[in-house]
Formats: C-alpha cells, structure tokens, sequence
C-alpha cells in the first residue's frame, strides 16, 4: 500500500516534471506576429477577426533547413532564385514511356507550386525552432517505435501485395499534409475558411476534408474517441486563433509522430494577402522537445472544386491490377523455361 | 352497446379536437416561427442536425424488410417508414421505373453508399449521420459526418457549375425565413436511397431550409430531372438540432472500411509468391 502510494507519487512528479518542460508550446513563447504598418485586421460581423477566404500555402521553402546552410533567413534575392531553380525542376518534362510521364502531368495541368498561388518566405526552412531549423532528435523509445514500424511495413510486403500497402494519399484515405497541422502538398494546397460566431472552419481542398473547430470553450473530447485528424479546440487570443488538436489516432504521422502528438497552431492575419501560420508539434513519445514551424498562408482565387478522390481512383484499381499481370507474366515465362 | 358506441364517439371526438390543435399548432409553428439572427442580420440557422427517419433506406413508403447479409440478421434488416415524398410515390418515367427496379434487385453491387462514395443532395442531408451548418454572410458551409461530404453554398457570386461532381454546385439566397438553395452540376452516380431511386445528369435540386422552432428546421426539396421523371416532385421532412452539449462532427472516413470489398481481389495471392 505505502508502496503504491510511493510509485505514484513519483509518477505525478514527473508528470508534473514533464508537463513543466511542455506546457508552454514554443510558438505560444514567441510573440504572435503584427499586422503590419497601417493594415488593420477586418472584422466579422461578430466582431472577430476574418479570414473567410480562400488560401494557398504552397510553398518551396524546406521542412527542415538544408545541409549547408546557415541563417534562418535567405535574402530576397536568394529566394527568388531559388524558387525560379525549383520551378524549372518541377516543370521538367518526364521521358515518354517512364511511370513518371504517365502520371499527371503537373505543368500540363497548372499543378505546379509556381503556377498556382505561392506562399513565399525568406526563411531557410519552415522549422524556427530548434533554432538550427531541423527536427529535434528522437527518444529511446521513438527510435523504437520507428524499428517496429519498419518492421511491420516489411512484414506487409511489397507496396503493390495489397491495397493496405500503399501509401495513405494513394488509397484516397487523407493526403500526408491534411493535418494538423496543415502542411503544403506537391499540389492543390488550399484552403477555404468561413466562421460563425461559435466555430471556424477550414476546408482542406485535398480530399475535401473540413476541420471545424469550436470556439466555445468545451472540453476536449473523450481520449477514446480517436481520429486520423484528431479533435480539435480553438479560441482567440488577442486577434490570434489558437487551436489545439489532439486525440489522434497516429496513423497519419508526420515525420514519425505518434498518437500522442499534441499540435497547437496559431492562425494571425498580418496583412490583406496573408495568415502567419505557425504550429508547436509535442509528442514526448517520439522527440526529446517540441519543434515548431511557421508557413504563411497566401490569398488565392476561389473555388475549390470538389476532389472526390476515392470516387475516381482509378490509379490505386490499375496499379494493382498492373501488378498482378506482371506476376502472372512471370510466371508463364518461368514455366515455358522450364518446359523447353 | 349504445354507451359504447356513445364512448367510442367521444373519444374519437377528443381525438379530433387534439388532431385539429396540433395541426393548428404545427401550421402556426411553420408560419409564424422568426429564427435568431445572425449578427450579420440573417435567419441563423448553425448548429448541427440530422433527420430521424428511414428516407435512406427507401425515400417512398416502405414496410420493414430483411436485410442483405444474412448473417447480420436484424441488425441490418430495414426499418419501415412512411416516406419523405409528397403524395408518396416517385413520378417515373416507364423505362427509368424499369431502370430503379434493377438497381434494386443490383442493389448490393450497385449502391454508391456501399463503397463509401459521395452520397450527393439531398440524400446527404437525411442519412442517419449528423452535418453541421456553418454560416458566414458570403459562404453556408454544410460539413456531413458521412464520408465527409462538404458542400459550399455560394450565398455571394453566383456562377454556372464548373463541372459535373456528386456534391453538385450549390447557389443560395434568403427568401425572407427561408434559405433557398439552387443546386446543379451532378454527375449521374448518385442515388436518392438505398432502395436504387436515381437521377441522371441533368438533376436539379431547389432545397428550402426553413426554421420552425429553436430546435427543427423544415426541409422541403423540390426535384427535376425530365430524363428519369414525368414532372418534378418534391419531398419535405423536419430536421432535428443535435442538443448534446458536446455534440461534434466526428471522422466517419469509410474508404479504409470499404478497401477490401473493392480491391481485395487483387491482392497478391501466396501461391504467386514464389516468383
């Protein structure tokens, strides 16, 4: 009995211990962005500040800042060079007969990042902090739940075995950047937001996946109810929506996250064509710190179309019939050896 | 037996009082009923709601019936319903009446909801699964729980559709109380139920969301398609606001659910493994 009071009293130290060094998101640390010089922030008829719209984070600025570099900032000039270089690479025309030509012809269909709205930046990478601008390392026990998960990823096969095999984005189950936090993807990052008085909602343009997040104060939900976008609560601060996100069921990790991530992300119009978006990512099961990231989100030119992604997936029906030709081909031409 | 008779006529005599007030009470509720305002000044009508009847089993009246899986029993067996189509039935052209009888009889491979597709308008609205209203002066955001269906009411900028989709393309404006919503652009995939009721590509919607008291909304549809009917035809029922204090659109994404009914038969099978 004194024991287990014992045991859990030291257990509520480093409860306590632990939520000392997280409970204070990085991001909340650092000042929330300004409008700037003589831009005032619109209101909702509520009286809220208004980001109804539509919104692109397209962006070729790194996750992580590259090896060799050093700074957090390039200089205007060093950005537009090197989004004209990543232009060029992305508009690359693919060689006739590769998987790579058969797939979308991104340029064709003005689906690359320089064709639609960019979300420019100076930084050197997304990441601010740590302040080297790259993911803290891992835990012990991340870097063991990475060897499981590739354990278990060569357990299920090849990519093509199965349908459960292929990536997330391939199977039209949610994009890698729907989120929280919501990163840019390879094409259509946009974004619809409208608000109410009592809720914000974010409308993610791939795979049509809406966020609503109540401003009403409520709980979070009950730790059972897991999702692959988590449960999400938000509320103003100053003119700053902050929301946080948990409840995730972890199998739609960023850079390995687990389903314990926390995200907190804060949402400041600074000026009429842009939302400074940052987010702190806390999950003490994968990372020894939270990291956090800061993306702008542009004003882009309505709609979004419908994205019914699984409705049309021909490719994941095709690739996996393609698969199956070819073993069958194989075989026939083992068993033709094997006869002559 | 005369005192029988004499009791019986009371209280059918009662039972047509009460009828008569509540009719008057429903019609007075209906027409009389001025929803909260918005602070931009409109019938607000945010919340999150969800209709309680059996219209995604058969949108026309139907008895209680078996269901498909055998092995599933009761549990998925159909409940009965009165119907949300005014006059009760579905004024088909002869071919298109042929064409929803095999969708019926096809209806395991056939139903759009089976594979966990777009569910289109206004099925969405009376699945058995909540959506939520979200209203701003410029965009109507109706959020389904089912498959995440999202449409996007333009109340601002009215444009023609772009392309066909299963959501369709949606134009509102206010009509005093009511939310009018004009809706084209389909695509020919979606279903009305379960029960194999369709529509081709030229379907036009005309939704009308009507406050009737703090917590229901009336919901009347008006349907046109002169490929698949001989007139358009409308149907009505209440929605209902989920009052929970904690009430919440969750994920209910079915894609994960439905992969092995699609694509299992294209999984690598152990005898080819040996290549």
């Amino acid at each position: 009995m004194h024991h287990r009071f014992i045991s859990s009293g030291s257990i509520a130290a480093t409860v306590i211990a632990m939520s000392l060094l997280t409970a204070n998101p990085v991001a909340a640390q650092t000042p929330d962005p300004t409008p700037v010089a003589g831009y005032t922030v619109p209101r909702t008829a509520d009286g809220q500040p208004d980001f109804e719209g539509f919104w692109s984070n397209a962006t070729y600025t790194p996750l992580q800042r590259r090896d060799g570099v050093a700074g957090e900032f390039y200089t205007a000039e060093e950005v537009a060079a090197s989004e004209a270089r990543a232009a060029e690479r992305e508009s690359a025309q693919t060689v006739p007969g590769t998987t790579a030509d058969v797939h979308y012809d991104f340029t064709q269909f003005g689906l690359d990042r320089s064709q639609s709205t960019l979300a420019s930046s100076l930084r050197t990478s997304l990441i601010f902090d740590p302040p080297d601008g790259r993911i803290p390392p891992r835990t012990t026990a991340g870097e063991r739940i990475m060897a499981q998960r590739e354990e278990q990823a060569r357990l299920r096969g090849g990519r093509f075995d199965a349908v459960e095999n292929n990536q997330l984005s391939d199977r039209c189950i949610i994009m890698g950047g729907a989120g929280p936090p919501m990163m840019n993807m390879v094409y259509n990052s946009n974004y619809q937001i409208v608000q109410s008085r009592d809720y914000v909602m974010f409308l993610i343009e791939m795979i049509h996946d809406a966020r609503i997040i109540p401003l009403d104060g409520r709980e979070q939900a009950d730790a059972n109810v897991r999702q692959w976008m988590g449960t999400s609560r938000g509320h103003w601060e100053g003119d700053t929506l902050v929301v946080e996100t948990a409840n995730f069921n972890g199998k739609n990790p960023i850079r390995g996250s687990t389903e314990n991530m926390i995200v907190t992300e804060r949402f400041t119009r600074v000026d009429d064509e842009t939302i400074v978006y940052r987010f702190t990512i806390d999950d003490a099961s994968m990372w020894t710190r939270p990291w956090s990231a800061e993306l702008p989100m542009k004003k882009t030119i309505g709609p979004l179309f419908e994205h019914a992604c699984h409705e049309g997936n021909y490719g994941l029906y095709n690739t996996l019939v393609g698969a199956r030709r070819e073993e069958r081909l194989a075989a026939e031409a083992a068993a033709a050896l094997k006869s002559n | 037996m005369r005192d029988r008779f004499g009791r019986r006529a009371t209280t059918t005599a009662i039972i047509a009082v009460v009828l008569l007030l509540s009719v008057t009470i429903a019609t007075a509720q209906e027409t009389d009923y001025l929803a909260p305002r918005t602070a931009a000044g409109n019938p607000d009508l945010n919340g999150i709601w969800q209709s309680i009847n059996t219209a995604n089993w058969n949108i026309e009246p139907h008895a209680a019936a078996p269901g498909l899986a055998r092995e599933l029993g009761a549990s998925a067996a159909v409940p009965p319903g009165l119907g949300i189509v005014d006059g009760g039935e579905i004024p088909y052209l002869p071919q298109a009446l042929a064409q929803r009888d095999e969708n019926f009889a096809n209806r395991l491979d056939l139903d759009p909801e089976i594979k966990c597709y777009l569910p289109g308008v206004p099925r969405a609205t009376y699945m058995p699964f909540p959506f939520q209203i979200i209203q701003s002066t410029q965009h109507i955001m109706m959020v389904h729980e089912y498959a995440g269906a999202v449409r996007t009411i333009y109340m601002e900028n009215h444009t023609l559709p772009p392309a066909p989709s299963w959501m369709g393309w949606s134009n509102g404006s206010w009509d005093g109380e009511t939310l009018v919503i004009d809706t084209r652009g389909f695509n020919d995939q979606t279903w009305f139920d379960r029960a194999g009721n369709f529509h081709s590509d030229a379907l036009h919607v005309t939704e009308r969301f009507t406050a009737r008291s703090a917590d229901t909304l009336m919901y009347e549809v008006t349907i046109e398609d002169s490929n698949v009917f001989t007139r358009p035809w409308t149907m009505s029922m209440p929605l209902y606001r989920r009052v929970e204090a904690n009430a919440e659109i969750l994920e209910f994404r079915c894609v994960e659910f439905v992969e092995d009914l699609i694509y299992g038969h294209l999984r690598k099978q152990p005898d080819s493994q040996s290549q």
